[in-house]
């Protein structure tokens, strides 16, 4: 067994509630923090850590921290990203949901680290049931007096509050979050300047994910170097990993980084095996927008080493063979399932969320759209493999923000690993109608394009 | 002894220029002026904010600066980079430019109805240039483009959405230069439109801008609509003592009459000043200006082929008595100019 | 195309307005704009969806243009333009709830409800649609509710069926 440091008490019955998680240990991180740290040892602490960024970039948290401007006489900002939103990532609506105090204190002592009193959690709007958990816990905490004017007596002020997302991917990119938090449209900003300098209301800002900015709790607890002992190489601590599709076992479950990825899909403390007793066929293992793997390359890298669930293993072998870490959206194919359905799929899903602002994205994304869905219907030709490869080589790079190399990267690998099933498709397209994938048709496809 | 003003060192595809700290690449490039300018569909100078968005204007950076000589480790909008001492630039002499800039032009037509034979602003449009330098001969997009009905807003002004390529420059028209902004962007993704959401027209002093910022022609003078080719008018600058603006303006001529009014427009596409709409379309009498001198139009530019330059004739023209006949009127006007 | 077929003139009650004065409370002075988002949820739970003069008496309590509403409200995929069934059904439809039969349980739902995805039923109670990814990926298939967005999970075509009828007899007993 792995330890666990954010779900360790995840089972506790009342966990949801100040009372219960302060027995276990709750709070403790922010009375050591306030009262015998001061805010840069805080930042120390996490820079020592080796945390990386939970949402999907792995940026250290620490260095971005030392990145945020200080200018005098004006406010600096924290702002959680909570608009969990990546395909195959679900891991901080589970963590919200049953231990949001964990997310509290994690705001409580990043905000004091960052010298911000004021702090926002932004919620994706879907996710009303969480906003509404997290509220009460936030009123529980200020009741306690973890929250507010002069917490414990230190002399740190703190107000935190929550912000619900409208509905839409692209905020969960930290400019477009930003933006959405001001009241506009989710339009990534033009970078530089980059939030350290000018975020929220144009003061310095950090935006960090749910997941790392709990795992600063456990930091401030038991120290930066303690938390490093975890994992392996530039990946330590422990991550939490959302396991979906045709496996026995979906769910959030906390690994120490360095767990091999086939023990992650057999073991029974883990995904337990493909469902159904069918054979892998590929993997996503970061979230949508990560390159998928086929099933040769998920258990050992090219070289033939064990592949691991770290950010330089699963990265292993760049996109020709490897793929990324990303949010911990961990996707499983069973033989049964039709890639080119799923790059369709995956390819509506940023068309969709394009926010439109720059031109490879919005129009690029569609187009990428219309020709999958003409492979996938039957209706493609071979040129149109070629064309896709084209298209999603003309947006990866080109845009605002990462949404189009994220709608490239995907498009990318299925061709790269699977492309005699796009030829397939084309080649037998009745067949490849006739064909049941598991996936079956909705509505009148031919409605959609 | 004057402090020396502090400069950056920049070059652009191997020509050098000094700039001050803050100045974008673009503009950087500008100052040497010719070929290696970028494209810039999105931005404009006069408009706070504006930039970045078409992606036209990517640039290599192969050396960031003296300090840190590290590539960027992807193209940028030099549009909205700025310079830093040192940095090298590639544009038209970077294959990664000219393949992405050619992607761009390619997802900037997909959409857009290339209607030019019926629009108002072929001949003087900005994605008529750029398809004509760096787009493909053929389309591959394969489906039906994504259309919506052409609408007036105002008595004025035309909205051709299935025409734009989503600049925003007109929102920010109306954002910086009226106090009064009733149209945007409404809607996401490719399914973005320029719009009031409900009907509504738009009504300002300045409003009017919104036709000379748009790079092609989604938004049109109403007043102008069907009445000639931009190529076949006679550009004319002209003043008048006006309460509202500078009263700078381009007249276009067709014959005695005035078609249309603009503001002036630099070398880059820019409008020099911003004009009042009674300017630009209350006053049309060659009465109501006093006028300066024809209005400088670049040799390449469309505009130019049919005024200031002779009629070169073809030596089949020459030899040809029907084909003498046939243009007439192009060589009586030759002889005019003579 | 946008289209805007219907308004519905409204008047927001001083309890709405209390809790929109609430929200505009955690912005710095002059930042009002962000409660923009936190209000429009208000506005559509209370009324079900947002007319064009709900949301010009919301840009005139938050001091904006109304343009500045529109943009918004048509940005965002939660917020209903038009009216609405009294429950809609919104179904993930993306990747993994699709490995795990989502595409089935929509047409399920077609076919249960009669009507195709946005279209309300006769009797005014229900409308689909499909949406994506809700970040519930393990839980599949899924589908939400609003305006309290309540989660079903792990869906089946039998769990939908029995979902639907509670719901039908809720609203008999309300009505």
């Amino acid at each position: 067994m792995g330890r666990k440091l954010l779900l360790e008490h995840i089972n506790v019955p009342g966990i949801q509630t100040f009372e219960v998680y302060r027995q276990k240990g709750g709070y403790r991180a922010v009375e050591k923090a306030l009262k015998s740290m001061s805010p840069d040892d805080v930042v120390e602490e996490v820079k020592k850590s080796g945390l990386r960024g939970r949402g999907g970039a792995g940026f250290p948290t620490g260095m971005k921290w030392s990145f945020l401007a200080k200018p005098e006489g004006v406010p600096r900002y924290l702002v959680c990203n909570g608009d969990e939103s990546e395909p195959g990532t679900f891991k901080d609506r589970y963590l919200m949901t049953h231990i949001p105090h964990a997310l509290i204190e994690g705001m409580i002592v990043s905000s004091y680290a960052l010298g911000a009193n004021t702090s926002y959690i932004y919620v994706r709007g879907e996710m009303m049931p969480q906003i509404r958990i997290l509220e009460k816990a936030i009123a529980e905490a200020k009741a306690a007096g973890f929250l507010g004017k002069d917490i414990l007596g230190t002399g740190y002020d703190l107000e935190l509050y929550v912000q619900p997302g409208g509905g839409a991917y692209i905020c969960g990119e930290e400019t477009a979050l930003l933006e959405s938090l001001e009241g506009k449209r989710g339009n990534p900003r033009i970078k530089p300047p980059f939030p350290a300098v000018a975020g929220l209301y144009g003061c310095p800002t950090v935006v960090n994910n749910v997941e790392s900015i709990a795992a600063t709790v456990p930091i401030v607890n038991d120290g930066g170097e303690e938390y490093a002992k975890i994992g392996i190489e530039r990946s330590t601590g422990t991550k939490l990993i959302s396991a979906s599709g045709n496996i026995n076992k979906p769910g959030v479950y906390e690994i120490e980084l360095g767990v091999p990825v086939e023990e992650f899909i057999y073991s029974d403390e883990y995904c337990g095996g493909i469902a159904n007793g069918k054979r892998l066929k590929a993997l996503v293992a970061g979230g949508s927008s990560v390159p998928i793997l086929p099933a040769n390359l998920i258990s050992t890298t090219i070289k033939g080493e064990p592949r691991l669930m770290t950010y330089e293993s699963l990265a292993d072998g760049g996109f020709q063979t490897g793929t990324m870490m990303g949010s911990g959206g961990f996707i499983v194919f069973d033989e049964d399932q039709c890639i080119v359905r799923n790059t369709w799929n995956f390819t509506r899903f940023y068309s969709h969320e394009s926010c439109g602002q720059c031109s490879p994205c919005r129009e690029g994304t569609g187009w990428m759209e219309n020709v999958l869905y003409n492979i996938e219907t039957g209706q493609g030709s071979m040129e149109d493999i070629d064309l896709l490869w084209d298209i999603q080589r003309n947006i990866e790079g080109n845009t605002i923000c990462p949404l189009g190399d994220a709608a490239a990267w995907p498009v990318a690998a299925a061709i790269r690993h699977f492309r005699d099933e796009f030829e397939w498709h084309i080649t037998h397209r009745d067949e490849s109608q006739q064909r049941n994938y598991g996936l079956a048709h909705y509505a009148d496809p031919l409605e959609y394009a | 002894m004057a402090e020396e003003e502090v400069k950056f060192k920049v070059t652009i595809d191997g020509i050098p220029v000094e700039v001050a700290p803050g100045t974008t690449i673009l503009n950087a490039a500008r100052q040497i002026g010719g070929d290696i300018v970028p494209p810039a569909m999105c931005y404009y100078s006069k408009l706070e904010g504006s930039g970045g968005k078409c992606r036209t204007c990517l640039v290599k950076v192969a050396k960031g600066s003296e300090k840190d000589p590290r590539p960027m480790p992807k193209l940028v909008a030099s549009c909205r980079t700025t310079v830093m001492d040192g940095m090298e630039v590639h544009n038209i002499t970077s294959p990664e430019v000219i393949e992405a800039r050619r992607g761009v032009v390619e997802f900037l037509l997909i959409n857009h109805p290339l209607d030019c034979p019926v629009c108002d602003q072929a001949g003087e449009c900005k994605l008529q240039d750029l398809s004509y330098e760096h787009g493909l001969e053929q389309t591959r997009f394969e489906f039906s483009k994504r259309t919506f009905e052409r609408i007036d807003i105002g008595g004025k002004i035309q909205l051709h959405m299935n025409r734009c390529i989503l600049c925003y420059r007109c929102v920010y028209v109306a954002n910086q230069l009226t106090d009064n902004r009733e149209h945007g962007i409404i809607g996401r993704g490719i399914h973005s439109e320029i719009s009031t959401y409900i009907e509504k027209a738009l009504d300002s002093d300045f409003i009017g801008n919104v036709i000379d910022v748009c790079p092609v022609g989604a938004l049109t003078d109403r007043t102008f609509r069907f009445k000639n080719r931009v190529w076949f008018t006679k550009p004319v600058n002209a003043h008048r003592d006006c309460p509202t603006c500078s009263g700078k303006v381009t007249l276009w001529y067709k014959g005695e009459d005035v078609l249309r009014v603009t503001g002036r427009k630099d070398e880059f596409g820019e409008v020099e000043e911003f004009i009042c709409d009674t300017c630009r379309f209350e006053t049309k009498s060659t009465a109501d200006w006093i006028l300066e001198e024809p209005a400088p139009i670049d040799h390449e530019s469309v505009i130019a082929a049919n005024h200031y330059y002779e009629f070169n004739l073809p030596p089949v023209i020459q030899e040809n008595k029907k084909l003498q006949l046939a243009n007439e009127e192009q060589l009586a006007r030759t002889e005019r100019l003579k | 195309m946008l289209s805007i077929k219907e308004n519905q003139p409204v008047e927001f009650s001083s309890e709405l307005f209390a809790q929109f004065g609430e929200i505009v409370g955690r912005y710095p002075e002059g930042k009002q704009k962000s409660a923009l988002l936190p209000i429009l949820h208000l506005v559509q739970a209370e009324y079900g969806w947002l007319s064009t003069d709900a949301m010009d008496k919301v840009a005139a309590y938050l001091g904006i243009k109304p343009i500045e509403v529109y943009e918004v409200a048509t940005f965002y995929t939660m917020y209903f333009l038009e009216p609405r069934g009294k429950y809609t059904l919104e179904v993930c439809r993306t990747g993994p709830c699709c490995l795990v039969g989502a595409e089935r349980i929509m047409t399920h739902i077609e076919k249960k409800l009669g009507v195709k995805e946005n279209e309300v039923t006769p009797d005014g109670l229900f409308s689909w649609r499909g949406v994506e990814c809700l970040a519930a990926c393990g839980y599949g298939p899924v589908l939400q509710i609003g305006p309290e967005y309540t989660f079903y999970e792990n869906l089946t075509e039998e769990s939908v069926d029995q979902l639907i009828e509670t719901l039908r007899n809720k609203a008999q007993h309300e009505a």
